[in-house]
């Protein structure tokens, strides 16, 4: 067969082009979020979609997607490495920190969603109810307990899991896109449910002490080598850590067997069956999964913004996940990631359209489904042992 | 005399007042290949839906090896060792050639949480394994198909999705295959094609029972030692081609009386 030259060809992939791509993001980025007026903020954005439509148009695209794909580990470690840049050229700057913290936990709840609606095809709009659960999970175990906080973050998973188990039974009895209805009476109830429930803080929420981690306190500046670092960058580091671990959970399961079942349920569920596909067993499975991840998320978000109320739980935010997990392509990570940033930032730089955020995303998803219907970055078939080639 | 691979007796099905399926008595011996044939809406996907779980009986009993397989869960049924392939194609069209026969081949595969995300040196062990028989099997339908098994299916024509379909069911070995209406859809050299390689696989595969649902005559003739014809859900006759298609009673489901 033809495969050792195309073996060798795969090898070769050069990194470069990736590395430019990524390097180019990320000052894209910094220069985004530098941006002092609206005007300069309405350039940067023009100078990324305008080169990113050059670059596609010219093929110069082309090349760095291939180091994407074909030089994975290199690339994940270069997303991090400009991630860590921008956290250094803003390492006194609370709001962009606190800006790439939000993108982080919107990225992790995605990648929970990922799971759930990307392969097992379950519509899930409570996500914002389920990061809620471990919001209100971490605020009410960091004010009454002294458990250590890491441990927190779990338990807050956990919990989200737990209550996601109320809506299995429901959920499982639709078929297709109908669990969107179960999951949009969950948010809605839960939202009404904190509202009047005066031990979780009614309308006004609660607050939270700072996160601790080994006696470390979040709360203050810190210092390394006499440059004042921002209290949030502890934060972001937590963040990235759940966010790497997500990304490799999502990764690993859409890569084995477990992924191969999850999208066949999806697709046919009568086929499944016939195969000894246990449909219920993975619904269960992805279902319970993405909403641990929400939990986890919530959990730390409830710690960074140090304050909590109902209004951040609403089917809105939900609806902002989804479109999230739509805009980057659904089933594809690095897509959500992208899309992550894309919404979470813009809005909260362009402060005049901030009334109009929604009719923002709404319009962006329109325009995606319009030109790129698969999203931003569409999944790809499924690789199961990357830079494998048969023999 | 050990027990038929599948033995079927007054199995039923009824839709409120339809009865799909009436009253079926049929027997299939080891390494038989028997034709279910019959005018449309006379039953014969019915039986099969029945026998692989996505219906319920109303009446009746199915046995596999002597088994008794009435109304086990698809899942059930598929482990028991029956594998089917669908009228109208039921492929992941968005999954590439390998995704989907792996689909087949779910109970020969290690679906662990620990297994799939954190032994990934044993996950991939067993990727190369299953991928190889894979690769064999879709080998012995078309050689080329062979070096293409990371592409989309939704890319292929007709009837390589035929063909991946057969060896999505053949995968996981079982002892019987039920084949709906594999040539629908096709063109008559596509169909004669698709024939030569269903009896090659049944050359390979020792004791491979196969039940067969078939519009075109040609085929039937061919390859079935026998067949079963079925109209408005009772069976009407029972033999080998030659006989069943002198028999008056067949000749007038099919033709009408005059």
């Amino acid at each position: 067969m033809s495969a050792p030259p195309e073996r060798s060809a795969a090898a070769r992939v050069p990194l470069w082009p990736g590395a430019l791509a990524a390097g180019l993001v990320t000052a894209l980025a910094i220069a985004f979020m530098w941006a002092e007026n609206e005007w300069e903020v309405v350039g940067v954005l023009v100078t990324a979609v305008v080169g990113a439509v050059v670059a596609r148009r010219t093929g110069w695209l082309e090349p760095a997607t291939r180091a994407l794909t074909q030089r994975e580990p290199a690339m994940n470690r270069l997303a991090i490495a400009g991630l860590f840049v921008f956290v250094a050229f803003f390492h006194d700057d609370h709001f962009p920190l606190l800006m790439v913290g939000t993108v982080l936990v919107y990225l992790l709840v995605c990648l929970g969603l990922t799971i759930q609606f990307g392969y097992a095809g379950m519509v899930n709009f409570a996500a914002a109810a389920f990061l809620g659960v471990g919001c209100y999970t971490a605020a009410v175990l960091t004010v009454h307990t002294a458990i250590p906080h890491l441990l927190v973050l779990a338990i807050g998973g956990a919990v989200a899991a737990l209550i996601g188990s109320i809506l299995i039974l429901p959920v499982l009895r639709t078929r297709g896109h109908y669990s969107a209805v179960v999951t949009i009476a969950f948010v809605l109830l839960f939202k009404t449910f904190l509202e009047v429930n005066d031990t979780l803080g009614g309308p006004q929420g609660l607050k939270l002490p700072s996160m601790q981690v080994l006696g470390w306190k979040f709360n203050q500046n810190f210092n390394i080598a006499e440059i004042e670092f921002s209290f949030y960058v502890s934060y972001v580091l937590v963040a990235l850590l759940l966010v790497v671990i997500g990304f490799a959970i999502t990764r690993r399961l859409e890569r084995s067997w477990i992924g191969l079942s999850l999208d066949a349920v999806r697709l046919d569920e009568t086929a499944s069956a016939c195969f000894g596909i246990h449909i219920a067993r993975w619904k269960i499975v992805a279902f319970t999964l993405g909403n641990f991840m929400a939990g986890v998320a919530g959990a730390l978000y409830a710690l960074m913004l140090g304050f909590i109320a109902p209004t951040n739980f609403t089917f809105g935010d939900s609806l902002i996940m989804v479109s999230i997990v739509l805009l980057g392509g659904i089933g594809n990570p690095w897509g959500a990631a992208l899309a992550a940033a894309i919404v979470v930032m813009l809005p909260e730089k362009l402060q005049l359209i901030q009334e109009y955020r929604f009719l923002l995303y709404a319009s962006l998803v329109i325009l995606v489904l319009l030109f790129r219907p698969e999203g931003l970055l569409p999944r790809r078939l499924r690789v199961y042992l990357p830079g494998w080639r048969p023999r | 005399m050990s027990a038929p691979v599948l033995a079927l007796e007054g199995l039923s099905r009824r839709f409120g007042g339809l009865v799909a399926l009436d009253r079926l008595d049929m027997e299939v011996g080891e390494g038989e290949i028997v034709g279910l044939i019959g005018p449309n809406g006379s039953g014969k996907t019915t039986s099969f839906n029945v026998l692989t779980g996505i219906y319920e009986a109303s009446e009746g009993r199915a046995e596999f090896f002597g088994r008794d397989i009435t109304n086990l869960s698809a899942q059930a049924v598929y482990e028991a060792g029956i594998a089917r392939t669908f009228q109208r194609s039921r492929l992941c069209l968005p999954l590439s050639i390998v995704d989907n026969i792996m689909v087949g081949n779910h109970k020969r595969l290690r679906r662990g949480l620990w297994f799939n995300l954190f032994s990934r040196a044993a996950f991939a062990r067993q990727f190369e394994q299953a991928f190889e028989e894979a690769r064999e099997l879709v080998r012995v339908f078309d050689a080329p198909l062979a070096k293409r098994m990371f592409e989309a299916v939704g890319a292929l024509p007709m009837i390589d999705r035929r063909r991946i379909e057969i060896c999505r069911a053949l995968i996981s070995r079982p002892r019987l295959l039920l084949l709906d209406e594999p040539s629908a859809g096709m063109t008559e050299d596509e169909t004669r094609e698709l024939m030569d390689d269903i009896m090659e696989i049944r050359e390979r595969i020792a004791g491979l029972t196969i039940v067969i649902i078939e519009h075109e005559m040609g085929v039937i003739e061919r390859i079935t030692d026998r067949c079963v014809v079925l109209n408005f859900g009772k069976k009407i006759c029972e033999g080998s081609y030659r006989e069943v298609a002198a028999d008056r009673q067949v000749q007038e489901a099919y033709l009408g009386v005059e």
